[in-house]
């Protein structure tokens, strides 16, 4: 198949520090993150001439989107042929994608991509009244007038509810579906920028303050300060990057076939997973026992139990089964998950992280944490709700 | 402080304040009879777009729901019970609401609720309450 996925490839990676209240401007976060790809790709910032991110400017939310596309245009005086951002993408991984439509279209050669969160300091700001929230007060407009009024106020109840109606149809147990977070916090201690790195016991688990039945708080990803960067580049540049090699997308799948609604769809699952899934399969002769590792998104665990399942990795309702005491998932075991501890122990890096531990291990730079087996091929998704993507990753 | 409430617009006052005659109120197409929410000016199933107001039983069917406990609107004190209801009419189309009148133990999946109101200035929003677990009483709740 003559497809775009195979026209471009990851030369560059970069990441700012990641931490909780760092109480540093986020355009710093993005600076330090977008500086360090470029570098990282052997490149100057006269070569890039495309800009992807992922929302961009938003109202209401501002902890959520640290920087903007115009941002970092204008304070690196960067010469563009193409750049987008936006809520409305396949998830937070859609601006990858889109900086890949970029370069396969032969707009751009090298595309800057950059993720950025400051929630952990935007709350901290809120608390001590330096910033006045900008989203309480008024009536509730739009989508959110439907669950506002009724205390659904978080992603945490939306996601709880399917979560209770899976464990209703197919049976999966707490201890089950704690194996994703259990299993997350035993691989964030070996990831130096992850936020929670003590040992976590099932007793933990259980035990925590339930925020949703059935998530406890250990259920929840962790909001915090970090800005993630790619270099996303034309594949015939590859061999003149620094490396001289790169992560190469075998497949990447951005569809949708299910309503776009919090309650309107199949409430078994978190919706939009479905379509980008099937559709990253329809684009590889590459199957299942060929994936070396996931990183799968996990803004809650339920939504990486979903993944497991939407991407076929067990049949539907047998995830409880799948994940029964963790050793399955486990970085010794045949299919690692989420090595850099994930969302739910490494930090809210809001779907970058997934790409950017995909890359490092695929390129043998994953230091402590590198798995043993030298993985080949991986999938990295972003959703989180919204109708997400999957990424079928390979070493070139 | 209180609740956050609907903006109502011409698109949404019928549903938001159909409590003002105790019944619930969706938007149906006018050519298929497909019930049609959230409202938007167009059938989904057969792209009319002619559209009435028409009221429902107000019974639903409990899909999923998930007990509250962490505080994220400073009026809404928790524990409270959230709710996806499928409404008798036609159970693909569901409301994301509160279950009033029950405890989280007396609640099962399947279960069969009834509309209520709970009427905050020119609001009255949706909840549900199991049948068979007694109506409002004169002054509780709301």
């Amino acid at each position: 198949m003559d497809k775009y996925e195979s026209r471009s490839a990851v030369t560059g990676m970069g990441m700012s520090e990641v931490g909780r209240r760092l109480m540093r401007d986020p355009l710093a976060l993005t600076f330090d993150a977008c500086l360090a790809a470029i570098e990282d790709a052997g490149l100057t910032r006269e070569d890039i001439d495309g800009v992807c991110t992922y929302p961009g400017t938003v109202g209401g939310a501002p902890g959520i989107s640290g920087a903007a596309a115009w941002d970092v245009m204008d304070a690196l005086r960067l010469d563009v042929k193409f750049f987008n951002s936006g809520l409305e993408q396949a998830g937070q991984l859609g601006s990858i994608a889109a900086a890949m439509l970029a370069v396969s279209a032969g707009l751009c050669r090298h595309v800057l991509c950059f993720r950025t969160v400051w929630e952990a300091t935007y709350t901290q700001l809120q608390r001590t009244g330096k910033v006045r929230y900008s989203g309480g007060g008024g009536r509730m407009g739009g989508d959110q007038q439907w669950r506002i009024p009724y205390g659904a106020a978080s992603a945490a109840n939306w996601i709880a509810l399917y979560c209770s109606r899976y464990m209703h149809e197919y049976g999966l147990t707490r201890e089950q579906l704690g194996q994703i977070a259990l299993n997350g916090r035993r691989n964030a201690a070996l990831t130096d920028y992850a936020i929670y790195t003590e040992p976590m016991t099932l007793e933990d688990y259980l035990g925590a303050r339930i925020v949703s039945t059935p998530f406890g708080l250990y259920d929840c990803d962790v909001p915090c300060d970090a800005s993630v960067a790619f270099i996303i580049s034309h594949i015939d540049t590859v061999k003149d990057s620094r490396r001289g090699t790169g992560v190469g997308f075998e497949a990447v799948g951005t569809g949708n076939h299910e309503r776009v609604s919090w309650d309107q769809g199949d409430i078994r699952y978190e919706p939009g997973l479905l379509g980008a899934a099937q559709m990253m399969w329809s684009r590889t002769d590459l199957r299942h026992e060929d994936i070396d590792m996931l990183q799968l998104y996990d803004g809650f665990s339920f939504n990486a139990l979903c993944w497991l399942e939407r991407l076929g990795f067990c049949a539907e309702g047998e995830a409880g089964d799948f994940l029964e005491g963790g050793a399955r998932i486990a970085r010794d075991g045949e299919l690692p998950l989420n090595t850099n501890g994930g969302q739910l122990s490494a930090g809210r890096l809001h779907g970058y992280g997934f790409l950017h531990e995909a890359c490092v291990q695929l390129l043998g730079e994953a230091g402590a944490r590198q798995l043993p087996n030298q993985p080949q091929t991986a999938i990295a998704t972003s959703g989180g709700g919204v109708p997400g993507s999957a990424f079928l990753l390979r070493k070139l | 402080m209180k609740r956050p409430l609907p903006q109502l617009t011409d698109s949404n006052r019928f549903f938001w304040t159909a409590g003002e005659h105790g019944k619930l109120r969706f938007l149906r197409c006018t050519d298929c009879a497909n019930l049609i929410h959230p409202p938007v000016p167009i059938c989904g199933k057969c792209l009319s777009t002619r559209q009435e107001v028409v009221e429902v039983s107000g019974r639903a069917t409990l899909a999923a729901f998930t007990v509250n406990h962490q505080m994220w609107i400073p009026s809404i004190e928790p524990p409270y019970i959230i709710a996806l209801v499928e409404i008798e009419e036609q159970p693909d189309v569901r409301l994301t609401t509160n279950i009033v009148g029950c405890a989280e133990s007396e609640l099962v999946i399947g279960m069969p609720l009834a509309v209520e109101f709970e009427h905050y200035e020119d609001v009255y929003l949706p909840v549900f309450r199991p049948l068979g677990m007694g109506q409002r009483q004169p002054g509780e709740g709301a």
